[in-house]
């Protein structure tokens, strides 16, 4: 053992020359343009978060926002009485894509204490089952929450392409599948009678903001990429349509889920000089796609939908992500359920909270009303008509909400 | 014939698109970008061939060594006081270029160690036992996932929030690319001639390591005939050590360059598909072969940045291992196909 410490030592000295030779070269580099930089043109970038910009319709007109006076509340009058029962989340709550699972639960759990503290004669659990967003981890949670006697409803699953893959299972078993996330339009053409969307889909989300970025931000030619999950695909088919004429083939790229390097892709849309690029895919990608596109040169404007409208998009992107359009299905937080929200969980609302807020609100409104069990939960929820805070809850034949409008967001 | 016509046909009509006029006109900027990505993947790509050249082992758990360096640069510099922040820092270059380096030897260090470690731990008391290869590869896998999930779920506990979990670190920017000069009108940034620069400077260094130092003739020396060499005198044990430990400094050190130019991609999942090109960039020269791994890395790198501009974006890893497997026919142990114990300096 003795002799090894002088020769490890030989070897850090052999590195270290190489380093040292490697911070002569960098050296050289950075001085060529160091002072310029100085000057610091990039505002306070910390202080950049997601603001609510406009609702828009499917012509991409401006719609005002719902008012939420009148807007369910969970706590109801306080006499509910019932059999303990419990609600099921299913969705990420690990994983690289787990902040929009872990929104979904905390606003499901906001409104579930609500009701809670207020009613003690119906205490209402919510039962938490992760799928880490994967369509195969999914297959594996579902028997176990059907098999679960004391869920009577289910509030997810969160994203498109798992929901795809167990939608039968929960149909089968007739438990209400009540979703604040899967925006993938074919969800709802399976004659799943259990499923229900409570947020506008892509078939919706996609003309909209395809509609609003030609009509009213005048963008005449858009690189459309995508990433291979499901709700990527159909909503790069969607906007892809609905741009038309704008929409550029010749840089239209896809990425892989796990992707972070975009060199390519970046280069091609640099040679194209787009005015716009759209991004169908998650934040996880989406953020440093955003930075590389800003470092790459490309000036283009960043638009993307309800996948990378987290904060973590703005945490990740940094001053890249300044200025990007994020549209989404969900609405914006009242600020009484983010002031509400925020103290419950130490952290600001973020997207779908608010929806899963008010979904979990109209299952416990069915289990005051005398819901017991999960054939009654999915007639009352089919049956359901009033305002939430997010918007006015209302389902056609399919599943799919009356009336399906979409909020433009934008990172300032 | 008819078969592989009507294939033909079904690839030409649109199935897989072929967009020569693509790569023609972004060719010099993506050979520029493949030229940065293969020679991170070069300095990772060593970490597998020196292993292989000594063990006959395919250390799978690498390319967490090098996620475990992105870690170990990134909390280096929240020690040296940067916070995430959404801007890059403005340090000025000398004070950069020093932050860079401290960084880069936290990298280092925390890469190095933990292969030393991942090998005292995992591999040593395999090999004391006399256990089979396939043992070895399994070990390798399990360690690898081991690695992973520590860093998902118990280094977020141990540091408070501050590193690990879920999500990727946000990033601490110390530098800004910026446009120096253009070849055949593609822009070279800083950040790309500092990651060439010193990937290539490192690569060098270790080669000379390798071919000249007694340490290296050690390694050599095993590679070719264990018994004879620790006849000769050589210990083996701590040839292999040194060998893990140089695999894991230029993981440590290629950690640092990737993140200069990925920020975000420092994830507990951030070094898989990495470390994966990069095992391949070292068959693709021939495993075991240091210059090989060098080799290997520039050419997948460059090859699967053409081949995304000529198939579309997202036939990037097909065209990684389409390749690959085109020159293993051909030359089965690859480009240059020799083992490290033959290498002469």
């Amino acid at each position: 053992m003795r002799r090894t410490t002088p020769k490890i030592a030989g070897t850090a000295l052999v590195l270290a020359i190489g380093l040292v030779l490697t911070g002569c070269s960098s050296k050289e580099t950075p001085s060529d343009d160091g002072s310029p930089s100085d000057g610091g043109t990039s505002a306070a970038a910390a202080d950049l978060s997601i603001q609510p910009l406009v609702q828009i319709d499917d012509k991409g007109g401006e719609v005002p926002a719902a008012d939420t006076s009148n807007a369910a509340d969970p706590a109801g009058d306080g006499t509910a009485k019932c059999d303990p029962v419990s609600i099921a989340m299913a969705g990420a709550l690990t994983g690289p894509n787990a902040a929009l699972g872990i929104n979904i639960l905390n606003g499901a759990k906001l409104a579930v204490d609500a009701h809670n503290a207020a009613n003690a004669d119906c205490q209402v659990t919510v039962k938490e089952f992760d799928t880490e967003g994967d369509p195969q981890k999914a297959t594996q949670v579902a028997p176990s929450i059907v098999s679960d006697s004391s869920v009577i409803g289910l509030l997810g699953p969160a994203f498109s392409g798992e929901t795809k893959a167990v939608g039968p299972v929960f149909s089968q078993a007739g438990l209400l599948s009540l979703t604040a996330s899967a925006t993938n339009p074919d969800l709802t053409t399976n004659g799943w009678t259990n499923f229900f969307r409570g947020l506008a889909n892509d078939a919706v989300q996609g003309p909209s903001v395809a509609a609003y970025m030609v009509n009213t931000l005048k963008f005449a030619k858009v690189c459309v990429v995508q990433d291979d999950s499901d709700y990527g695909v159909g909503l790069a088919e969607q906007i892809t349509s609905g741009l038309g004429d704008a929409a550029d083939s010749a840089c239209a790229a896809k990425v892989k889920t796990g992707d972070k390097d975009f060199s390519a892709t970046v280069q091609i849309i640099k040679g194209e000089s787009p005015d716009a690029v759209f991004y169908a895919g998650y934040y996880a990608e989406g953020a440093p796609f955003a930075a590389q596109l800003k470092e790459g040169g490309v000036t283009a404007a960043f638009v993307s939908a309800d996948g990378t409208n987290d904060p973590e998009f703005v945490k990740q992107a940094g001053a890249a992500a300044k200025d990007a359009y994020l549209s989404c299905p969900c609405g914006p937080a009242p600020d009484t359920f983010a002031s509400d929200y925020t103290a419950k969980f130490n952290v600001a609302p973020g997207v779908y909270s608010v929806e899963a807020y008010d979904l979990a609100t109209i299952m416990l409104k069915g289990i005051d009303s005398g819901v017991k069990d999960r054939a009654g939960l999915i007639d009352f929820v089919k049956n359901y008509d009033g305002d939430g805070l997010a918007r006015h809850y209302q389902w056609d034949a399919t599943g799919e909400l009356a009336s399906a409008l979409i909020w433009i967001y934008q990172v300032k | 014939m008819s078969a592989v016509m009507t294939v033909g046909t079904t690839l030409a009509s649109g199935v897989i698109s072929f967009d020569l006029g693509s790569l023609g006109r972004n060719f010099w900027a993506l050979t520029i970008d493949g030229l940065t990505y293969g020679s991170i993947y070069a300095l990772v790509a060593v970490g597998y061939t020196l292993v292989y050249g000594v063990l006959r082992l395919i250390n799978f758990a690498h390319s967490e060594i090098f996620m475990l360096g992105m870690f170990g640069q990134y909390a280096t510099l929240m020690l040296l006081g940067f916070t995430p922040s959404g801007n890059a820092y403005q340090e000025g270059t000398v004070m950069t270029v020093v932050y860079l380096l401290i960084a880069m030897i936290g990298g280092m260090i925390v890469a190095g160690g933990s292969a030393v470690g991942l090998e005292r731990v995992a591999y040593r008391p395999l090999r004391k036992r006399g256990a089979p290869s396939l043992v070895f590869l399994i070990t390798a896998i399990g360690a690898s996932f081991i690695i992973q999930e520590f860093v998902h779920f118990v280094l977020p506990k141990l540091t408070g929030g501050k590193l690990g979990g879920v999500n990727a670190q946000q990033p601490i920017r110390l530098v800004e690319a910026q446009v120096q000069f253009s070849i055949f009108g593609a822009d070279v940034t800083n950040v790309e001639i500092i990651i060439v620069l010193a990937a290539i400077l490192l690569a060098v260094a270790t080669e000379r390591f390798i071919s000249i130092t007694k340490f290296g003739r050690g390694i050599r020396a095993v590679a070719q005939d264990p018994v004879t060499a620790t006849l000769m005198g050589v210990s083996r044990e701590r040839v292999i050590m040194l060998t893990f430990l140089i695999g894991g400094v230029l993981a440590g050190a290629a950690a640092l360059l990737y993140t200069l130019r990925v920020p975000s991609g420092i994830i507990y999942s951030g070094g898989f598909i990495l470390g994966i090109k990069a095992f391949s960039a070292a068959v693709l020269g021939g495993i075991g072969n240091l210059r090989g791994a060098l080799l290997g890395g520039l050419l997948l790198g460059v090859m699967e940045l053409y081949g995304q501009a000529l198939f579309g974006t997202e036939w990037r890893d097909v065209v990684a291992f389409v390749v690959l497997i085109l020159v293993l026919m051909i030359r089965p142990t690859g480009i240059l196909g020799e083992s490290l114990g033959r290498a002469r300096a």
